[in-house]
C-alpha cells in the first residue's frame, strides 16, 4: 500500500534527522573541547570556536590566517563575511557565548560603534590594524592608458560640481568625455563600474578620492573649512545619469564587464588588478602606477588601512582566541614575504607592526 | 454527423465559407503550435548554453596536477631540542621542509628572489600541511626521506590547464618565464602530473583554490535540508489537510488562506531576519548552526508544501471519499485511509520541488550566519557549517582566477544534486501513482 511507504519514507526519514540531531560526535582528536549539544544551553562555556565576522575585504586574510592556524593547533575557527558595518554591530551586541570575539573591517571602528560597544558590556577592545589596501581604478588592457588626478576623479564623478574653480555655484555634472575635464585625457566617454553605497570599498573611494579630488577644488577647499557638512554632501554623491554604475559586490564581475566594454573603467580593491594584470590595467592616479610597492610606500594616493578588533575579555574565555590573534601578527604571517603577502595584504611598516603585535600580547584596549 | 449528411442538398459545412473558415483555424492551430515549439526550442537554448558554459569552465576542476617531491624531515629544522612534543612539532617550521626539498631539486638555483619564485610552483599550504598531519601523527617519521605527492600552486595549475596565456608579456601574467620553464621541466619528467581532484569532494573550504573542497559545505546543507524537511512535513501535510478537509469555511479559514498564499511569494531574505529574530536572539540557538539554517528553510518551504498538498488532496475524485463514508468509514478514516494516500504522489512532488527550492537558497542564511568561512566538517546540526549555494557565492567573489572553474565545479555538484531530487520526485510519482 501506498501508504505504507510513505510512512516508512517518514520513520526513515526521522529516525535519520534523529541521528544527525542527536550525534553528540566523539570529540574529534585534534579539539580539546566539544559543543554542548543542547542549543538552548544558556552559558556555553567555554566556547569551542573561535567567531570571526566582518569585512568582506578582509575575509580572504582573515580566512587564509584561520586555515593555517586550524592545520597548526587543530582549533576550529568561523570566519563570517558580514561586510565592516554588520561586523561592529554584532561584535558591540555583547560579551560572552554566541557573540562574535572577532570583528573584521575595512575602516577604523567609528566613535558611535565604540561607544555602542561600550553601551553593552564589550568595554575592552584591541585594535589590531593589519595592513593596507589600495583602491585602483582599471580599464581593458586594449583601451588608452589613463593618469588622473584626484580632482579629475572627483569632476568625472561627482552629481553636481561647481561652475568653476572660484564660483562654488553648483550644477549638475556636465561632463560627458574625459576630454571635456582635461585636454590630456583621452577623447572617451565617461562611464565606471564601482561598488554599491553598502560596500566598504565605496566608503573608502567617496572619502579618499572623491572628498580628496573636490578639495583640489579652490572653492570647495574653502566651502569646506566654512561648513563642513555641505562640503561632506558635495564631495560625497555621486553621479546618478548613468555615468557612475552600481555594479554589485562581486569585483569579478567588473573585470569581465571592463573585458567587453573598453571605454568603462572600474572601481575595486587591488588584489583584483593584481589577478587579473593581463586583462585589465590600473590608472595612474597623479602619476603614480597603482603596484604594490607604491601602496607600501603610501606613494598610491588611494589607500586605506584594514583592521580586525577583538574582544579582551574573551581572551579567556573563547580556547584559541588569543593565539589566532598572535598566528596573525606573526612574522610568518602578515611580515614582508608572510603568507598574506602572498595573497595581496600591503604589509604595515615594521614599527606599526611591532605596536599592534604587543598590544595583542598585553591585550591592550584602545581608545579614539 | 457530417457523414449523414444527405446527398441532395450541400452541407453548411462544406460551402466555400465554412473552407474558408477551416482554413483559417487550421492555419491558427500550426500557428499556435509553432509558438508553442519555438517557446520549447528557446528554453532549450537557454538551458544548454547555461549548462555547456558551466560544464566547460568546471570540468577541469576535477582534475588537479600534483608534484611528487622527495621530502627530507630534517630533525634539526623540525625538532631542533628533540622533545618529539606532538603539540609543538605542530607549529614546527614545514616551510622550511618544502623550500629546501625544492631547492635540493634545483641546486643550480641559488639567487633568494629565484628561490621564491620556485617555491611558489608548489601549494605552500598544500604542501605543509601535508607533512605537518604526518608529523604530527607519527612523529618517528623525522629524519626520514618521504616521496610525496602534493599540489601545485594554482597558479601553476591553471597554466598547465591553459588558462594562462603563455604568449602575454611577462609582467601580465602570474608566472614568470622562468617559472614555465621550471614547469615545462617537471612535466617533461613525469614529476608534476594531472590526478583526480579527490581533495574536492573530500576537503572543506579552503583560502587555497587548490585545496578548496565542497565536503564540509554539502554535509551543512544535507543536515539543513534534514532539519527542514523533519519539520516542515509533517506540519505542512497536517495544515493542508486539516484546511482541506475539516476547516469550517469562515473568515478565519479564508484570513489564514490568504496569508499561506502571501508567505510563498515572501522574498526568503525576511524569513533569515525572521529566524535571526526568532531563533538566535530569543531562543538563543547557536549561530551558523543547520539546525537554525533548517528551521528556517522548513518556514520558507512550508508554505509551498502546504498549496501543493492541498491542489494534490483536491485532485482526488469525491467519489472515493463519498464510497468510503457510505460504507461507515468515519470521515478521519474516509481521509487518512483513502484520500491521503491517493494524494501522496502530488504531495510528495511538491514536498521534493519545496526542498530542492531550499537546497538553492542563499538570502536566509546569510542572517543566521551560515556564510561563513568553516574549518571543519561539520558532525552535527548544532555546529558551525556552511551551505553549498552559500560556497558558490563565497567562491565566485574571490580574486584568485583557479576560482572561476572551482566555483562551476561545485554549480555542477548543486545541479547533480537537484536533478537527482527532482528525478526521485518522477521516479515516486510514478511508482505510488494510482490510476482506474
Amino acid at each position: 500500500m501506498a501508504i505504507k511507504k510513505i510512512a516508512l519514507c517518514l520513520v526513515s526519514a526521522i529516525a535519520l534527522a534523529a541521528c544527525g540531531g542527536s550525534d553528540n560526535p566523539a570529540p574529534a582528536p585534534t579539539e580539546t573541547s566539544t559543543a554542548p549539544d543542547t542549543p538552548a544551553a544558556s552559558a556555553r562555556a567555554p566556547s569551542s570556536e573561535v567567531r570571526i565576522v566582518g569585512s568582506s575585504t578582509v575575509y580572504p586574510f582573515s580566512t587564509k590566517v584561520a586555515q593555517e592556524f586550524k592545520n597548526k593547533t587543530g582549533f576550529n575557527v568561523v570566519v563570517e563575511s558580514t561586510g565592516s558595518g554588520g561586523g561592529h554591530k554584532l561584535f558591540c551586541a555583547g560579551t560572552g557565548a554566541g557573540t562574535p570575539d572577532v570583528t573584521n573591517s575595512s575602516r577604523r571602528q567609528k566613535a558611535s560603534e565604540l561607544g555602542n560597544c561600550q553601551e553593552n558590556g564589550v568595554s575592552e577592545v584591541v585594535e589590531v590594524k593589519i595592513g593596507f589596501d589600495g583602491i585602483v581604478l582599471a580599464n581593458a588592457i586594449d583601451a588608452p592608458p589613463l593618469d588622473l588626478t584626484l580632482r579629475d576623479i572627483y569632476l568625472a564623478f561627482a552629481k553636481d560640481v561647481p561652475i568653476s574653480d572660484t564660483d562654488c555655484t553648483l550644477q549638475a555634472n556636465p561632463y560627458q568625455k574625459w576630454s571635456d575635464i582635461s585636454t590630456d585625457l583621452p577623447d572617451a566617454t565617461i562611464e565606471a563600474f564601482g561598488p554599491p553605497p553598502t560596500s566598504g570599498t565605496r566608503d573608502a573611494f567617496v572619502e579618499i578620492a572623491m572628498e580628496g579630488g573636490a578639495k583640489d577644488v579652490a572653492c570647495l577647499a574653502e566651502l569646506r573649512d566654512n561648513d563642513k557638512d555641505r562640503f561632506g554632501e558635495i564631495a560625497h554623491t555621486l553621479r546618478e545619469d548613468g555615468k557612475w554604475i552600481d555594479a554589485g559586490e562581486n569585483d569579478n564581475a567588473i573585470v569581465q564587464t571592463l573585458t567587453n566594454t573598453p571605454t568603462a573603467i572600474g572601481v575595486f580593491g587591488y588584489s583584483f588588478l593584481d589577478q587579473n594584470a593581463d586583462l585589465v590595467r590600473g590608472a595612474l592616479v597623479s602619476g603614480v602606477e597603482p603596484t604594490f610597492e607604491n601602496i607600501a610606500a603610501g606613494q598610491y594616493s588611494i589607500s586605506r588601512s584594514l583592521y580586525f578588533y577583538m574582544k579582551a575579555a574573551h581572551a579567556d574565555t573563547t580556547q584559541g582566541l588569543r593565539d589566532y590573534a598572535l598566528e596573525f601578527t606573526s612574522e610568518e604571517a602578515w611580515g614582508p614575504g608572510g603568507y598574506l603577502e602572498e595573497i595581496g595584504l600591503v604589509p604595515l611598516p615594521d614599527a606599526d607592526r611591532a605596536t599592534y603585535r604587543s598590544a595583542v600580547e598585553n591585550l591592550t584596549p584602545y581608545q579614539q | 454527423m457530417s457523414d449523414a449528411t444527405p446527398p441532395e442538398t450541400t452541407s453548411i459545412h462544406q460551402s466555400a465559407d465554412a473552407h474558408k473558415l477551416l482554413r483559417k483555424r487550421r492555419r491558427r492551430e500550426r500557428g499556435f503550435r509553432m509558438m508553442g515549439m519555438s517557446a520549447i526550442v528557446m528554453a532549450m537554448c537557454a538551458l544548454t548554453w547555461l549548462l555547456i558554459s558551466i560544464v566547460g569552465t568546471g570540468y577541469t576542476a576535477f582534475y588537479q596536477h600534483q608534484m611528487t617531491i622527495d621530502v627530507v624531515l630534517d630533525e634539526t629544522v623540525l625538532d631542533p631540542n628533540g622533545t618529539r612534543d606532538p603539540d609543538e612539532l605542530r607549529k614546527a617550521n614545514f616551510r622550511r621542509i618544502i623550500q629546501n626539498t625544492l631547492y635540493a631539486r634545483f641546486p643550480d638555483i641559488t639567487d633568494r628572489r629565484a628561490r621564491q619564485d620556485l617555491f611558489k610552483t608548489v601549494s605552500a599550504s598544500g604542501a605543509t600541511d601535508l607533512v605537518r598531519q604526518m608529523v604530527y601523527k607519527t612523529p618517528s617519521l623525522i629524519g626520514q626521506t618521504l616521496t610525496l605527492e602534493v599540489p601545485t600552486s594554482d597558479d601553476v595549475d591553471q597554466l598547465l590547464k591553459g588558462y594562462i596565456d603563455r604568449e602575454v608579456s611577462e609582467d601580465r601574467r602570474k608566472l614568470s618565464d622562468q617559472q614555465i620553464k621550471w614547469v615545462d621541466e617537471l612535466v617533461a619528467s613525469g614529476e608534476v602530473h594531472a590526478r583526480f581532484n579527490w581533495a574536492f569532494f573530500t576537503a572543506t573550504d579552503s583560502r587555497d583554490p587548490e585545496l578548496a573542497g565542497i565536503a564540509g559545505a554539502v554535509a551543512g546543507s544535507f543536515m539543513a535540508l534534514l532539519v527542514a524537511f523533519v519539520v516542515a512535513v509533517p506540519i505542512g501535510i497536517g495544515a493542508a489537510v486539516y484546511l482541506e478537509e475539516f476547516a469550517p469555511e469562515n473568515l478565519f479559514t479564508d484570513i489564514v488562506e490568504i496569508n499561506i498564499n502571501n508567505l510563498a511569494a515572501v522574498p526568503s531574505i525576511i524569513f533569515g531576519l525572521l529566524g535571526l529574530a526568532v531563533f538566535l536572539n530569543f531562543f538563543g540557538m547557536p549561530r551558523s548552526a543547520p539546525l537554525v539554517g533548517g528551521l528556517v528553510l522548513a518556514l520558507m518551504t512550508l508554505p509551498t508544501i502546504i498549496i501543493a498538498a492541498r491542489a494534490a488532496l483536491r485532485a482526488v475524485s469525491p467519489s472515493i471519499v463519498d464510497g468510503a463514508l457510505s460504507l461507515g468509514a468515519s470521515k478521519t478514516q474516509a481521509v487518512f485511509h483513502h484520500k491521503v494516500p491517493l494524494a501522496a504522489p502530488g504531495i510528495l512532488t511538491g514536498t521534493i520541488i519545496g526542498m530542492a527550492q531550499a537546497l538553492g537558497e542563499t538570502a536566509p542564511l546569510l542572517m543566521i550566519g551560515m556564510v561563513a568561512f568553516v574549518t571543519e566538517i561539520p558532525t552535527s546540526i548544532t555546529e558551525p557549517a556552511s551551505a553549498l549555494p552559500v560556497q558558490i557565492f563565497l567562491w565566485a567573489d574571490s580574486a584568485e582566477r583557479a576560482w572561476a572553474e572551482r566555483t562551476s565545479a561545485a554549480i555542477i555538484a548543486l545541479l547533480v544534486v537537484l536533478l537527482s531530487m527532482n528525478a526521485l520526485a518522477i521516479f515516486l510519482r510514478s511508482k505510488l501513482e494510482r490510476r482506474w
